[in-house]
């Protein structure tokens, strides 16, 4: 294999684990705090911070705490993943008509049935589009992990930029914005087959 | 219809006492120390202006709404006795919004309840049928469509087939048919009737369309501020308005609107004793109506210049009606 496509492959590990680990944390919180209003401003507010904090910032306040290389990395992307999962969730769920909950209610549904049957269904492709833009944040903040000894194609930029191969550089580079562009493309196909067979959208 | 009406689909009893529901961000009760009892195959309006406690009330019967105080039973069987779900399993519940699962199919949307209940597929997919065709919708063209392929009118149909779907003894409609437009609304009610006649389920029925109301009842329960103003049949109601609310809110002076609860049959029923002479004036007759229709129907002809109406039943001549014999048959219900 040669060398950009280990880190290539090393950079979708890292996304991908960093991904998983913000939907398992993610989808349960915004879930949570959709049921909770009290729960959710303090929540809301907490995301909102760690939104604006750039990527960079986050990789570089991670370092002192927990050392360098891939745990550090997977730790920071988790938290820049969280965000867009955790307000989409909340957004998605609490969007559901009133008037359906009710009628779902009304026929006898318990609570967990309606969750089940009703919310989460029709939640599906709002939850789904908040994935989307996490992974596509991963992907591109991954880069800056080399930083932080995480490897991927950062590693692979940044070895270019001190070798002074600006051939190496640009391959990098260009691997990144196809990669994300690529998984941006793939779950956007995705999203739009959820919201079709949801009813979400009529096209 | 009347095998319907002895076997196991025939509608429950309903026996509200002193229920009271208070919101917390209200100062005075939704609903307020009322009582109601309704008997078994009862079609019930509750009728009054919004914010009047009768959807709230609808909706302490299948618990949607827990009273601060007072009882419900059906068929003698307390509602708070078993769990929620179970009871509404077995009460059938449609709203104005039709509340259509977007993501389910006109089939798997009429088999919500069912499947709950765990019956087999084959029941199902029969029951479905069955239920389509109830409400006059086919089953090879519908079955698989999704809520947002159709109209206002079919969906709301879809809302009463799977309201319906597990044989409820009981069926509460809550507006549902305040968004439809008029055409539709009227077809819609002249299929309620059906419905209710075929299965003989008790309905309870909210609406704030006193012509709604008068159409569909057997019972109009008028509210007002959460407590019952007065209760009786339409024409009862309308001959004799217990207070100057109820008048104000039926219209009650308004003759024309008693003329239309009137059927033709009941004014050849009043009709008083008239020479032959009188009957022989066939040159200014009109073409014949059927016994039930509305004594309004008879009037405007009567207006457009007939002297006398023949009344038919079955092609069968009942008799002719005048506009004296109209009036008459006013008088009579008014007393």
């Amino acid at each position: 294999m040669s060398d950009l496509l280990l880190h290539v492959r090393d950079h979708l590990i890292l996304s991908g684990a960093a991904l998983a680990c913000a939907l398992v944390l993610g989808i349960p919180l915004g879930s949570a705090i959709a049921r909770t209003a009290a729960l959710r401003d303090v929540s809301l507010a907490g995301v909102n911070v760690a939104r604006v904090i750039p990527s960079l910032a986050v990789l570089a306040l991670a370092q002192p705490f927990l050392g360098i290389g891939f745990r550090p990395s997977l730790v920071a992307l988790v938290f820049l993943a969280i965000p867009p999962i955790v307000i989409n969730t909340d957004v998605a769920l609490r969007n559901v008509s009133a008037a359906l909950i009710d009628a779902a209610h009304g026929l006898g549904m318990t609570e967990r049935q309606v969750r089940a049957r009703v919310a989460w269904p029709l939640a599906l492709p709002v939850v789904f589009g908040g994935v989307r833009t996490a992974a596509v944040e991963v992907i591109a903040s991954a880069t800056l992990a080399a930083f932080i000894g995480g490897g991927g194609l950062g590693e692979y930029i940044l070895n270019g930029l001190a070798g002074g191969d600006y051939g190496q550089l640009f391959e990098g580079a260009i691997a990144v914005a196809v990669l994300a562009l690529v998984v941006q493309g793939l779950l956007t196909v995705v999203e739009r087959r959820i919201a079709v067979r949801t009813g979400a959208r009529s096209g | 219809m009347s095998e319907h009406r002895d076997g196991p689909r025939r509608g429950a009893s309903i026996d509200a006492r002193d229920v009271a529901v208070r919101y917390a961000e209200s100062d005075r009760n939704a609903v307020d120390d009322m009582s109601l009892g309704v008997e078994a195959g009862e079609f019930i309006v509750l009728l009054g202006p919004s914010g009047c406690g009768k959807s709230t009330f609808l909706r302490t019967i299948n618990r949607l709404v827990i009273p601060a105080a007072g009882t419900i039973a059906v068929d003698g069987r307390n509602v708070g006795d078993v769990t929620p779900e179970e009871l509404r399993r077995g009460i059938g519940y449609v709203i104005q919004a039709v509340g259509l699962f977007p993501h389910l199919t006109v089939a798997q949307n009429i088999a919500v309840v069912p499947r709950l209940l765990h019956w087999d597929r084959a029941r199902i997919a029969a029951r479905v049928d069955e239920l389509l065709g109830l409400t006059q919708l086919e089953p090879e063209r519908y079955r698989g469509r999704y809520p947002r392929e159709l109209s206002g009118g079919e969906a709301q149909r879809v809302g009463v087939a799977r309201a319906l779907a597990a044989e409820p003894r009981v069926l509460l409609m809550d507006e549902p048919f305040g968004a439809v437009d008029a055409i539709v609304r009227l077809a819609l009610q002249d299929e309620t009737l059906r419905i209710h006649r075929a299965l003989g389920t008790t309905i309870i029925f909210v609406t704030h369309d006193v012509d709604e109301a008068l159409r569909l009842a057997d019972r109009i329960v008028v509210m007002r501020e959460g407590k019952i103003e007065q209760t009786g049949a339409p024409l009862r109601i309308l001959a004799h308005p217990a207070t100057p609310y109820v008048e104000k809110l039926l219209d009650a002076k308004d003759a024309v609107r008693r003329l239309q609860l009137l059927r033709a049959r009941d004014a050849i029923q009043t009709r008083v004793e008239r020479s032959t002479t009188l009957e022989a004036t066939e040159n200014t007759m009109s073409a014949p109506i059927d016994a039930d229709a509305s004594l309004r129907d008879a009037l405007s002809l009567l207006l457009q210049g007939a002297s006398a109406v023949a009344v038919s039943e079955d092609g069968r001549t009942l008799g002719t009606l005048t506009f004296e014999d109209v009036r008459t048959a006013i008088a009579a219900q008014a007393q």
